[in-house]
């Protein structure tokens, strides 16, 4: 799975829609599992699921309709099409809810059946974009548990996030995306062994305590970044202890992504 | 490996195959509202003016009054049936509902879409065009083997409102604009279509005027299925509903398209 992951408009999911062809690039070629893009588009487009980011199933039908529809749309022989879709309800775990209409089930099951629905003709490449936006950390874990479970049978995945931690926990290749271009690629391992080290630290203070040990600790060449009501040291291993006992009490966290995004771009991810 | 065969063609049966199901499925559910809004209102008119209008004309061109507003009335219904759903279906999907998103995300095209969509539509029209004529069977209209082409000059009428309606869908910018369409462009066209007066009584400017609307050809070609075939001038009334067809089907992809793909 390669995430990408970046703030709101750095064009992760322009991105998306320029590989199923419902975005034109201004420049450049694309290609998708060896398809030219757009004059290929639905070749690519039968070989790929989509899971968008806005949920659009149709609300006035039951799940069992909404994956049926797409089973047939996905070219799936008709005696095929009921596998298929208990198949799909299987995944998402919404068996007992095939009846229900769209518009009874929780924004979590909505979620899953967007995704089943993406999955439904065993799609070689899934393009996942913010699958959890927007809904509560219960319900996120679920689906990460059930993203986990697709990238284990091997499916190929494209998903875009802004969430720092779904990149971490979901991605084993990440690349880091601002302004419409990648900055940075590669392992969440790597990325952070390469830009923040391993261990950071945080300290809190008065604004002007900060913009002193931002100062202190720039001059003794270490890198910064500014955490809300904090200041975060990076590579904290790497630095003095004589150094940093004199900045106070730090508090050591695990370096991570989000300490990648900030250094590299200048932005804050939300 | 994907389960499905490979797309290759520009236009697949799969795709009309899986809109169709969808408008099927979500017909099922609608088919109440959905018949009644398209067929009562047009046979209210065909009743208020046949009834009423009838009492103070006996016939028009050798044509009892009844069955000339009968006959006329299909195309008031075929209109209702397919300019209203190709602008009001078509924007709600679109814009609400992002159905269209997800069906382009799919191996189905813009083209697919709007055709698969727009025949769907007419294919309504041409069912709820055909009942103002059942109904006049009631008032003395005498079946012919020629009305057996009503649903489909129905079907071909209904294609180029439908286009035309989803054309104006992705022109305007919210819905309420529709009204500038129903009371500027619709409501002139059904009313001087032929359908209620014949145009030959109007003033010069007007009966060319007519020529140009795709209405009075449809309820030229209903009387002619109904009352007697004049060539070749019925052939002249179907060439013009299908190169309206064919316009509006072309503006209603570009547009479409315009707005869809970014």
């Amino acid at each position: 799975m390669l995430g990408l992951l970046g703030p709101n408009g750095a064009g992760k999911s322009t991105t998306m829609r320029m590989l199923t062809g419902q975005a034109r690039a201004t420049s450049g070629r694309i290609t998708v599992l060896d398809h030219e893009i757009p004059a290929e588009s639905k070749q690519a487009r039968s070989r790929m699921g989509v899971v968008p980011q806005t949920d659009n199933l149709d609300i006035e039908l039951t799940a069992e309709q909404n994956l049926s529809m797409f089973a047939a749309l996905y070219r799936i022989p008709r005696r095929e099409r009921p596998a298929a879709v208990d198949r799909a309800l299987e995944i998402a775990q919404l068996g007992d809810r095939r009846s229900s209409k769209v518009s009874e089930l929780s924004g979590g099951m909505k979620r899953r059946l967007l995704i089943a629905r993406g999955l439904v003709h065993r799609p070689e490449l899934v393009l996942l974009d913010e699958p959890t936006v927007g809904l509560d950390p219960q319900v996120r874990q679920e689906l990460w548990s059930l993203i986990d479970a697709l990238r284990s049978e091997g499916t190929t995945i494209l998903m875009s996030t802004h969430y720092i931690e779904e990149a971490e926990r979901l991605a084993d290749d990440v690349a880091v995306v601002s302004h419409g271009k990648i900055v940075a690629r590669g392992t969440p391992h790597a990325l952070r062994k390469e830009h923040v080290g391993s261990r950071a630290t945080e300290f809190y203070g008065a604004p002007a305590r900060l913009a002193e040990l931002e100062r202190t600790a720039k001059e003794a060449g270490l890198a910064t970044r500014r955490t809300g009501p904090s200041i975060t040291v990076l590579r904290s291993e790497d630095a003095e202890d004589r150094l940093l006992d004199s900045f106070g009490d730090g508090v050591h966290r695990q370096a991570n992504l989000e300490d990648v995004f900030v250094l590299l771009t200048g932005e804050v991810l939300h | 490996m994907p389960t499905g065969v490979r797309p290759t063609r520009r236009y697949e049966w799969a795709t009309f195959e899986g809109v169709w199901n969808r408008q099927i499925t979500l017909f099922k559910r609608y088919w109440m509202s959905s018949t009644t809004g398209s067929v009562v209102q047009p046979i209210i008119y065909l009743l208020a003016f046949g009834l009423g209008v009838g009492t103070l004309v006996a016939t028009v061109d050798n044509i009892s009054y009844v069955e000339f507003v009968g006959t006329g009335s299909v195309a008031t219904a075929v209109l209702f049936a397919s300019a209203f759903p190709g602008m009001f279906n078509t924007y709600v999907q679109r814009v609400f509902q992002k159905t269209y998103d997800a069906l382009l995300a799919a191996p189905v095209s813009v083209d697919e879409l709007t055709l698969a969509e727009g025949t769907w539509i007419a294919t309504k029209a041409g069912v709820y065009g055909s009942f103002p004529l059942v109904v006049t069977f009631f008032f003395g209209l005498a079946p012919t083997w020629g009305m057996l082409l009503v649903p489909f000059i129905g079907f071909l009428t209904g294609l180029g409102f439908a286009f035309f309606g989803m054309w104006v869908s992705a022109i305007i910018k919210n819905i309420e604009q529709t009204s500038y369409i129903t009371s500027i462009v619709l409501t002139p066209l059904f009313l001087v279509a032929g359908t209620f007066f014949p145009i030959s009584n109007l003033p010069q400017g007007l009966q060319v005027a007519a020529q140009f609307n795709p209405l009075y050809h449809c309820v030229e070609l209903v009387r002619a299925a109904s009352f007697g075939w004049q060539m070749p001038n019925d052939l002249y009334h179907f060439g013009v509903l299908i190169v309206f067809a064919v316009l509006t089907w072309l503006l209603a992809v570009a547009q479409l398209r315009k707005k869809l793909v970014d």
